[in-house]
């Protein structure tokens, strides 16, 4: 196997690997923000430059192919540098004041004053604790205090039902167009020609309704808090909510998420990643069909009927009811003239607890589930 | 390669839909055979637009093909299958002439196609409820899988027959033995030594040794007595079977009905009891994913006011009828009770759950689980068996009253009636109301315009909706969804069942439609 320094250490890697690669099998940290696991590399945003010995120039890591006996440092005093000036650049583009609330307003320049009154900017940045640009601006130490900032003349985009695009956050990554045109095949985001800087009233990647699923991959991808989803606006920030892992409940495939959870709501779903099967990918179901859970016409008490309505009943009146009915038919006509249906869309311990009822206690197999719908 | 039949992939599975389209970039072919012309034929090499319900006789003849241009695996038929002599007699009677003038699609289009599919190895077969939900439901199968062993692409990674179950947990209820001829782990209810094992696991003195009635058995049992009192948990089978004045009919005469549920719906309107149920995010659990991938559901919050988990209901009612349950939440209901009684999940356990899940057969806790059944031929029962199956016609055909065949299926931003997906802020924006999907020819012909209010009628009744002309359906065709309660696709559907799995005819049932607007 081919070897290569990584600062200072002699690793070796496979014929194929990109610098970034080799680095994240080797536990050194390379940041990124264009960089898109599935999607072929574009090296755009070239935050993840490091300092190749004999190259007149920095080399962006994730699009730089690892070589025999290459000597590369990852942390550089120039590396750095570049760094810090790339991050200064995304900030001082866009509308990005989240690193100001710490600091009194006396000092914040008139734009910065100016991006309170915009739409979707009266609550903090909703990206906040979750945003890989501020967490690159709080690592390089770069202060936003008093600069000029570009607030103004970026698109919004928040007509559709789910995702807020609010343009005046976005750093040009592109991921969300490679997540929807090479993740999910969507092709509703059509890159916009060339690059940021042949752009002189922005480059923005805008959506193309025609084909867009409302699948959030997109919102997934993106690195900052120029998409989100609308109705988890202001709910909560980064850390204050719990991510808890489960299973989508629509279809057959099974998709991993993880659900946010702050005060006993669930106020947003993302994927999981890295999880099988749906290695980070959901449909517009699995990411925005969650809160049907809260809905206020939620069945909240055991009913019973009395004539043509229902009136609310205690858990031990309904059971007694339930089971001397069930008794008494089993009695009168034999236990096959109960029947159960069970449900496909829940757990399987409930459906085998509801079998057993039947078999064991019911003493029938008239037991059936929708397994043919 | 892919070939992908009865199946809209995109819209009903939509995230599967991603990696194979993922693949089809990358160089691997794909085959569409399937009446509409849906998103995933826009990726596929190859669109065989066959009439609804005319999928055995387009498998017989390609085998047919392949067969007569000793273009099948003859290596693997002689080793790892029996009876394709039965084969090799039934699918004569369907030369590729023959098949077309009942597939509507040309006899080179069939051999072209034969040719293609056994040009690459391995070929995977995808199907949904495109091929299951017909009067022939099991005959579509099992001609779909002669067709697989033919061609030598079973038991291989990318191979295979890969049904795309429809609700989250089909896969999971069937395993749990949510049916009424098996326990769980597909252990049969009329084998004595089952019951034997099962009686004694449950502190029974003994359990009932007949095959117990399927869905559509039970809803007419209601009328003619033979069934009285009726549990539904979590189904709305009031807007989801076909023909629904019929089965409100069939509710209505229940002597006593149970709905268990976390929504009042339409079906609930005919219980006698109803008990609200702890839902999805509310619970801790396991679904089991179409490739029988065993994972966990989680607790995320508390269920509203009273509702209870649905196995604690169970529990109670079993307690009251004298039975003491020892499992006192679903972790042990799995972990002491399913993964000991089913030979094919005893290595799972909760603890092994953690992460990615395991795909069952997991025969025990040092296994790593299955990825893909029937390895190197191995069939569960020894060799596969060539079943071979003749084409029969849907339960009804168009004819001069109703010109048009309906199908059905859901489409892409809702979930079945809608419970759950028509309370999510947002979802009914991007699809508020059901729409008719009928083709430019047959809107010109009934001078229907695009977004026009029309009625279409069938036997069993009418609906009126709004009509959307489109390239995706073929002449002949409407195509309809049953995700909204008044524009109802079951209130036309056809209550005809394959023989043997009792599936409903939802995808073929003869139609008109009349426009309401005077011209
Ligand atoms: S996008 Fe990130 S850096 Fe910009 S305002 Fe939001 S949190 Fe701050
Ligand atoms: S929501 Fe999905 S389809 Fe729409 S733009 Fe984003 S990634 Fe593309
Ligand atoms: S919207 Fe987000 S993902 Fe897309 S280019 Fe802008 S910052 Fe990147
Ligand atoms: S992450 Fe490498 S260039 Fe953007």
């Amino acid at each position: 196997m081919p070897t290569l320094s990584l600062n200072d250490r002699t690793v070796s890697f496979e014929t194929g690997q990109t610098i970034l690669e080799v680095a994240q099998q080797n536990d050194v940290v390379i940041p990124t923000l264009c960089h898109l696991k599935e999607a072929h590399a574009t090296g755009g945003c070239r935050i993840c430059v490091v300092e190749v010995a004999g190259s007149d120039q920095l080399l962006p890591a994730c699009a730089t192919p690892a070589g025999a006996d290459m000597r590369i440092l990852t942390d550089s005093p120039a590396v750095r540098t570049a760094r810090k000036a790339i991050i200064e650049m995304m900030l001082a583009a866009g509308a990005h004041n989240c690193l100001l609330m710490d600091h009194p307003q006396s000092s914040w320049s008139e734009s910065q004053l100016a991006i309170m009154e915009q739409p979707w900017h009266d609550k903090i940045c909703p990206a906040h604790g979750d945003c890989r640009l501020q967490d690159l601006a709080i690592e390089y130490e770069v202060s936003v205090a008093g600069i000029d900032q570009k607030i103004d003349g970026h698109p919004l985009d928040d007509a559709t039902p789910m995702i807020v695009r609010d343009y005046s956050r976005c750093i040009g990554c592109g991921r969300c167009i490679q997540a929807c045109n090479e993740v999910q095949v969507n092709a509703a985001i059509p890159s916009p020609y060339g690059r940021r800087e042949d752009h002189p009233n922005g480059w923005y990647p805008l959506v193309d309704y025609e084909n867009c699923t409302h699948c959030g991959q997109c919102l997934q991808a993106c690195p900052t808090g120029a998409l989100f989803e609308k109705k988890a606006f202001g709910l909560a920030t980064g850390s204050e909510a719990e991510k808890v892992r489960t299973t989508c409940p629509y279809c057959g495939v099974g998709c991993q998420q993880w659900l946010h959870v702050k005060d006993d709501r669930v106020i947003k779903v993302t994927a999981v990643e890295e999880g099988a099967p749906n290695l980070g990918r959901l449909c517009v179901k699995g990411r925005f069909g969650y809160d049907f859970i809260h809905s206020p016409e939620r069945l909240t008490h055991p009913l019973i009927r009395e004539g043509e309505t229902f009136r609310k009943a205690s858990w031990d009146e309904a059971l007694d009811l339930v089971a001397e009915k069930f008794k008494q038919i089993r009695q009168l006509h034999g236990p096959d003239a109960l029947a159960g249906v069970s449900c496909a869309r829940s757990i399987n311990e409930d459906s085998y607890q509801m079998q057993k009822l039947f078999r064991a206690v019911f003493k029938t197999n008239n037991i059936d589930h929708c397994a043919r719908t | 390669m892919f070939l992908v039949i009865g199946s809209n992939m995109t819209e009903a599975h939509p995230v599967a839909a991603t990696f194979l389209k993922n693949a089809v970039m990358k160089g691997a072919r794909l085959i569409v055979v399937d009446p509409r012309r849906h998103k995933l034929v826009d990726f596929a090499e190859r669109h065989v637009p066959i009439r609804v319900g005319s999928d055995i006789a387009f498998a017989n003849s390609l085998m047919q093909v392949l067969i007569e241009e000793g273009l099948y695996d003859s290596a693997f038929v002689d080793s790892c299958t029996i009876d394709f002599d039965l084969l090799q007699e039934k699918v004569a009677g369907y030369p590729p002439e023959k098949a077309a003038e009942i597939c509507g699609v040309s006899a080179e289009t069939i051999r072209e196609t034969a040719r293609a599919l056994a040009s690459v190895k391995p070929l995977m077969l995808c199907y949904t409820l495109g091929i299951t939900e017909h009067t022939c439901g099991r005959n579509n199968v099992v001609t779909l899988a002669n067709l697989q062993m033919l061609l030598g692409n079973m038991g291989m990674e990318c191979g295979g027959v890969n049904p795309l179950r429809g609700q989250n947990n089909v896969q999971g209820a069937c395993d749990m033995g949510a049916l009424p001829n098996v326990f769980p782990g597909y252990q049969k209810v009329v084998d004595a030594d089952a019951r034997e094992k099962f009686a004694q696991a449950w502190g029974v003195p003994g359990l009932p040794e007949q095959n117990g009635l399927m869905i559509p058995q039970m809803m007419e049992g209601l009328t003619n007595g033979r069934v009285r009192g009726f549990y539904i948990f979590g189904e709305n089978l009031a807007n989801t079977e076909p023909d629904i004045r019929k089965v409100e009919h069939e509710l209505a005469s229940a002597e006593f009905l149970v709905c268990q549920d976390i929504f009042p719906n339409e079906t609930t309107r005919f219980a006698h009891v109803v008990l609200p149920a702890a839902a999805w995010s509310e619970n801790d659990g396991t679904f089991t994913n179409s490739e029988r991938r065993v994972s966990r559901v989680r607790t995320a919050s508390n269920p509203p006011g009273e509702a209870r988990p649905n196995w604690w209901i169970f529990r109670e009612i079993a307690r009251r009828m004298g039975h003491a349950w020892e499992s006192d939440s679903a972790r042990e209901i799995w972990d002491n009770e399913i993964s000991v009684l089913a030979p094919q999940l005893c290595g799972i356990k909760y603890a092994r759950l953690e992460g990615d899940g395991l795909q069952w057969p997991c025969p025990d806790e040092e296994h790593p689980g299955t990825c893909f059944l029937h390895r190197d031929g191995q069939f569960t029962c020894g060799l596969g068996i060539f079943t071979p199956a003749d084409w029969t016609p849907p339960a009804e055909v168009p004819d001069e009253k109703y010109p048009l065949v309906l199908s059905t299926g859901r489409r892409l931003a809702h979930y079945h009636t809608r419970t759950q997906t028509g309370r999510c802020e947002g979802l009914n924006d991007i699809l508020g109301e059901e729409t008719a999907d009928i083709s430019l020819a047959d809107a010109r012909d009934l001078g229907v315009d695009n977004g026009e209010m029309i009625k279409v009628s069938s036997r069993r009744g009418e609906v009126t909706v709004r009509a959307n002309v489109t390239r995706e359906v073929p002449p002949g065709m409407v195509w309809m969804a049953f995700h909204f309660r008044e524009a109802c696709a079951n209130w036309l559907t056809n209550p005809a069942f394959d023989p043997v799995t009792l599936t409903a005819e939802y995808k073929a049932c003869a139609v008109r439609i009349d426009r309401i607007a005077a011209p």
